[in-house]
């Protein structure tokens, strides 16, 4: 916890902030010492009227200043102020910190410990547990997935039906403490035409409107290409590997022809982060139950 | 000596006047815009979004608005007490062209993304060299002037102006010290904590010397002027000035509490905060006592009625500051409104106020009338302008106050008791309240534009005031 490179620096720190303290105190006493007398200009004139009093310093001002000055030194021997010297207290802002969250910890351990030891699928039931799981999802998830939990492109909706990487909750579990990075790797060596056709054979999965011919060719390419290796040969889709299902109509970029030729030729590169560091697995627990909650399948929202 | 030579150089500080009250609009216009934008999103449009017209503001009222007032006042005092006409037409000259170069090319290159993001330096490398050049022609100028004085002795409103031209010099040329890319783009000399720590001791000191010092010296000259009193203390004006310029320099890291700075280099941020309020207050205390025996000048000159309220809110704010300063108080403050609300009273109630009185001083002389062109409009402007700082401030301290208690609200299962979105939607009242300030405060500057060009149609440009004969008993 050294903040400097060698102990001259430590004391050049120390001395200067010292010197520099009481050098407030002795500019004002000098100053104080002796009072002038009162009413008199210093004798000088500038631009025909400017003239200054010698009004001896407000005994107040000096006193309010004395005390700053007074405070200083005081704090920095209590605090952590002259240079490596940690303070009488032993205080230091990592240590409040690590106190508040120590204390914190503490006191909602047995609640924590109760939500650990309840089954995924019961705590999603549990109101009380929801409203905390809620809370730690306004704080945390809110960002990315929105206020309702609905997404945005990029971000998967979590109210719906649909997981791309499983809606078990061991798996819901993993997603969150470990984090997942979904790639769809870009496909321009295919060229502008195959790609077009493939764009066409996935909005046909969807039942969107699609040019037939096209999407004929693109059902070929589709299996020829490599695309059945991570999405299936149905379209269906691999949670294992975070693959989406192409046709179940949830759409995490986009459903329109462009968006989907960008996303071939281009890929996609999606992550979600770990939490199970930050947040420890209790609060992963919760978390989890409350995105399971929030599904149709669980009566969710 | 010369017939030029014999006469002070008034078209400068005419120049520089004038466009005081014209970036004033400016720059507070985008500040009622930016302040509308949070109030309705929908008005961010295109790329004049919130995030590039808010530096934008600020560099509009802190160097266009706040610049011309320092440059305008301090090559009228400088000339006036030295009994002198300024040092090089020329170069005064090119410190007005250079400045309003600067200025520009800052509203063109801010709205379009090219910024160092660093807050109040966020104008890029050859900007940045454009003020250095500028910076130093004033500080030849400045200086040249006074030693080339007439009198012996430095007038206080000088040692202010002085101090204020050497620091900028130094924080901006340290804290600008960068690596350029291309022509609009480069990264700082300095890496993470480092970095943080040399932006913020150049952050707080253009507040402590750009915002403060200078206007200051503004004081020392305007307010006696304007009171026909003398200085209320020489011995006092002594102590502050030394105080001040010496430990604004250490503020710097209260901007950092809680981070990876050092916890020291924190505290030694606090503490020197802390004893800034003395040497702060004296100032104040030196303005308003040099109208002690002339309080009823007050009741209807409301070109002092600015001045004086104008040291009023100097007073507040540089106790609150301190206060804010320290570590506990901040954990509460520090990302709120409060932040903001501090800042205004200390902009609008102090850095403007103390401005437009010294202008609305300066305009009739140098345009050959006894007063403007209407002084009840001045009042008018004072009471607009008053109320429009109160409404500002007092709404940003409770949305300020409220937003630090919301943030940290804790429920019994450790949770956050508001999301974010919380605290901003319990904000819009109190936005919707600063708007009305500002645009009170921005009604006001036009009331000022609308009286200074109808006393500048009236009047005459002044260009043969003599220099004054210093008084006998001084030679």
């Amino acid at each position: 916890m050294n903040d400097f490179v060698n102990q001259f620096w430590n004391w050049y720190v120390i001395l200067l902030v010292l010197v520099s303290i009481i050098a407030c105190a002795v500019v004002l006493w000098t100053q104080s010492l002796p009072p002038p007398a009162k009413l008199d200009t210093t004798g000088h004139v500038w631009d025909e009227t400017l003239e200054e009093y010698n009004n001896p310093l407000p005994k107040w001002w000096m006193w309010l200043f004395y005390i700053t000055v007074i405070f200083s030194l005081v704090y920095s021997f209590l605090y952590p102020t002259l240079g490596d010297y940690q303070g009488v207290l032993g205080w230091s802002s990592t240590g409040q910190l690590a106190k508040e969250e120590a204390k914190v910890a503490e006191q909602t351990r047995p609640l924590y410990t109760k939500y650990m030891q309840t089954d995924l699928k019961a705590l999603a039931g549990d109101n009380a547990a929801m409203e905390t799981g809620k809370r730690l999802y306004l704080t945390y998830c809110v960002q990315c997935h929105g206020a309702d939990a609905k997404g945005s492109k990029g971000f998967p909706n979590l109210a719906d039906a649909d997981w791309q990487w499983g809606g078990e909750p061991a798996q819901i579990v993993e997603t969150i403490a470990i984090g997942r990075n979904g790639v769809m790797p870009p496909h321009t060596q295919l060229g502008a035409e195959t790609i077009k056709d493939l764009a066409n054979y996935v909005r046909s999965l969807s039942g969107l409107p699609a040019d037939s011919l096209r999407a004929g060719k693109g059902q070929e390419a589709f299996n020829s290409a490599g695309c059945s290796g991570c999405h299936g040969p149905d379209g269906k889709g691999m949670q294992a590997l975070g693959a989406p299902n192409l046709t179940d109509k949830v759409w995490l970029y986009g459903s329109s022809e462009s968006t989907i030729i960008e996303t071939i030729t281009k890929g996609r590169n999606n992550q979600m982060p770990a939490w199970k560091e930050f947040l420890g697995d209790e609060k992963v627990h919760v978390l989890a139950a409350y995105v399971l909650s929030l599904g149709p399948a669980a009566g969710g929202k | 000596m010369s017939e030029t030579q014999s006469t002070y150089n008034y078209k400068v500080v005419r120049q520089f006047a004038i466009m005081t009250v014209i970036w004033g609009i400016v720059g507070m216009l985008v500040g009622v815009i930016i302040a509308a934008q949070l109030v309705w999103p929908e008005l961010n449009l295109g790329f004049l979004h919130f995030g590039r017209l808010r530096p934008l503001h600020t560099n509009a009222v802190i160097f266009a608005f706040g610049g011309c007032a320092l440059f305008a006042t301090s090559y009228y005092v400088v000339q006036r007490t030295c009994h002198t006409r300024l040092f090089s037409d020329g170069l005064a000259a090119f410190t007005f062209w250079g400045w309003q170069l600067v200025i520009v090319l800052a509203a063109v290159t801010l709205p379009l993304g090219m910024t160092s993001g660093k807050e109040y330096a966020e104008l890029e490398w050859p900007i940045d060299i454009l003020i250095t050049l500028v910076w130093v022609a004033y500080a030849v100028v400045f200086f040249g002037t006074i030693a080339k004085r007439k009198v012996s002795h430095i007038y206080v409103a000088n040692w202010f102006y002085g101090g204020f031209i050497l620091a900028v010099a130094l924080l901006h040329v340290v804290n600008s010290a960068e690596i350029p890319v291309t022509l609009t783009k480069s990264y700082s000399a300095y890496a993470g904590v480092q970095d943080a720590m040399v932006q913020w001791w150049y952050g707080h000191n253009a507040v402590g010397f750009f915002l403060t010092a200078g206007f200051l010296g503004m004081m020392y000259y305007f307010v006696p002027k304007q009171a026909e009193r003398p200085v209320y203390s020489y011995r006092l004006s002594v102590v502050h000035f030394w105080a001040l310029i010496f430990t604004y320099m250490w503020a710097g890291p209260h901007h950092l509490h809680y981070t990876a700075l050092p916890d020291w280099t924190q505290s030694v941020g606090m503490l020197f905060s802390l004893i800034l309020l003395a040497p702060s207050w004296g100032g104040m205390i030196n303005g308003v006592m040099t109208l002690s025996g002339a309080w009823h000048k007050l009741r209807d000159d409301p070109i002092l009625k600015f001045l004086i309220t104008s040291l009023s809110f100097y007073g507040m704010s540089t106790f609150e500051g301190p206060m804010m300063a320290i570590k506990t108080v901040n954990a509460l403050s520090h990302y709120t409104d409060w932040t903001v609300g501090h800042v205004h009273s200390g902009a609008l109630g102090w850095v403007a106020m103390i401005s437009i009185g010294s202008i609305y001083y300066l305009l009739p002389r140098l345009f050959g009338k006894s007063e403007m062109f209407s002084v009840r409009l001045i009042t008018v402007h004072f009471w607009v302008a008053t109320i429009g700082v109160v409404l500002y401030i007092a709404s940003m301290w409770i949305s300020g106050v409220m937003q630090g208690l919301m943030w940290r609200a804790v429920n019994a299962d450790g949770t956050l008791t508001y999301s974010f979105v919380e605290s901003v939607k319990a904000s819009y009242p109190f936005w919707a309240i600063r708007f009305l300030g500002g645009v009170l405060f921005l009604t006001g500057m036009l009331v000022m534009a609308y009286n200074m060009f109808k006393t500048i149609a009236g009047g005459r440009s002044v260009d043969d005031a003599r220099v004054l004969v210093p008084a006998a008993h001084h030679a």
